[in-house]
């Protein structure tokens, strides 16, 4: 009896989602060998499928799991956006409970779960589409926002922290506290002064240049 | 980075893990579908026990003598291997993963079959003076399909509903073609004439009848029965 799902399932859930996306795929599994562990997940849901088929109900319990954010990524592959794709993924759920006998532990799990899940985010999206909606309104479809994470969304805010990381730790040790304190930590100039040792005016002086100094390699860096 | 936190992409967490452990709490064990092809088989079976009981009751030497005529002959073969091919494609789209294209499986057998029996209708006109039905056998001949198609067509629903057919008006399509053709398939060793325009005609109607019921109701038999089981 498998009592948990193991560790990494759900990171490769997301890799199988994505169908032939190789980006996630090699994202996700390291870069080396996705396929073969494309193949181990598909055994392992598979096998926990075939348990829950007898009744099994901690396997059963660990493939849901497993499969939420499989269901979750081809909902959103399909079109499916907003708090629609929850919808999905219970509509989804119920569906492979109701559809469990049908599925033929000899065949592969993905396809099984993939067709069941695009039916009913189609369903989802032909429901939503028979509801009276503004079509021609140029702007509100130009300004619509997914409120999903973009692709890559907190690597650009990652890179700009690194930059000025990298920028603040190449100031000369005077302007970097004057930064550190005053900039970044927020504290004020007689806090600072009492724990550099330096006057306010000295201080006032160091984080002028500072700012300078970082604006002209900011600037520079990202010409 | 997705699928290490808890939370994926926005998921409400909560709500599928609700759900996860009401579904968990009511696992029962299930019987494993037998593969699509072998339901389709035994489907098939019970229509050729249907045939063999009106044989027998019937007799086969007129059956026997109009297998001579090309047409016919290639007709009745049309009509059972729609009737095949439908089946298997109707058991097929029932289970999820497989392809729709199976879909396009009873298209050739179904041009044999409606060819076979226009070619009847051009005979009819070539040589005149045919055994031409009236229209007490023509009606004979319509309530013998519908008689027919009734049990068949609930047959293959209930079987069908067992699995989960993900497009039911296909599925349910496919279905009530199976059963059309199985029908016309019964019909021809009890069918006491040569086929002519209005017998196709009469075929086509009764054809179409099943078909669409079936679509009708098989959609709505077959559709979505989510939360019931």
């Amino acid at each position: 009896m498998i009592l948990a799902v193991p560790g990494g399932m759900a990171a490769r859930s997301w890799a199988l989602a994505s169908g032939s996306d190789h980006g996630v795929d090699t994202a996700l599994a390291g870069g080396r060998n996705d396929g073969g562990a494309r193949m181990a997940l598909e055994q392992e849901l598979a096998a926990l499928m075939a348990a829950a088929q007898g009744g099994d109900a901690a396997a059963y319990r660990a493939l849901l799991k497993a499969c939420l954010p499989v269901v979750s990524a081809i909902a959103r592959t399909q079109g499916v956006r907003g708090e629609a794709v929850d919808d999905v993924v219970q509509d989804a759920l119920m569906t492979v409970h109701r559809a469990r006998a049908s599925y033929d532990p000899a065949r592969p799990f993905m396809p099984w779960l993939r067709a069941i899940t695009q039916r009913r985010a189609i369903d989802r999206l032909r429901h939503a589409g028979r509801r009276p909606r503004e079509v021609n309104d140029p702007l509100a479809y130009e300004a619509e926002v997914d409120p999903g994470p973009a692709p890559g969304q907190g690597l650009e805010a990652r890179d700009r922290a690194a930059a000025l990381a990298r920028a603040v730790a190449a100031l000369p040790d005077g302007q970097r506290q004057a930064v550190e304190h005053l900039g970044l930590r927020e504290l004020s100039l007689d806090e600072t002064a009492a724990l550099t040792g330096r006057s306010k005016g000295a201080l006032k002086v160091n984080l002028h240049r500072a700012l300078k100094a970082l604006r002209a390699s900011l600037t520079q860096e990202r010409e | 980075m997705p699928g290490e936190g808890s939370n994926w992409a926005g998921v409400d967490l909560s709500r599928h893990e609700r759900l996860v452990e009401e579904l968990a709490g009511r696992l029962e064990p299930v019987r494993r579908l037998p593969a699509p092809e072998a339901r389709a088989a035994l489907w098939l079976g019970a229509t050729l026990g249907v045939g063999l009981i009106l044989a027998a009751w019937n007799g086969t030497g007129g059956f026997m003598l109009r297998m001579h005529v090309p047409d016919l002959a290639f007709a009745a073969i049309g009509a059972v291997l729609t009737a095949i091919a439908a089946a298997f494609a109707a058991f097929a789209t029932s289970v999820p993963g497989r392809s729709s294209r199976w879909a396009l499986l009873p298209l050739p057998p179904l041009v044999l079959w409606i060819g076979a029996s226009g070619l009847g209708c051009l005979r009819e006109w070539i040589a005149p003076g045919a055994d031409i039905p009236g229209a007490h056998a023509v009606s004979g001949c319509f309530s013998f399909l519908i008689c027919v198609s009734v049990p068949l067509s609930v047959l293959i629903v209930v079987m069908l509903r067992r699995a989960c057919p993900l497009r039911p008006n296909l599925t349910a399509a496919l279905g009530g073609l199976a059963v059309a053709a199985a029908a016309a398939a019964l019909l021809m060793p009890v069918h006491p004439h040569d086929a002519t325009a209005t017998d196709l005609l009469i075929h086509a109607a009764a054809v179409t009848l099943v078909i669409a019921a079936n679509g009708l109701a098989g959609g709505r038999l077959l559709g979505r029965q989510v939360g019931t089981g």
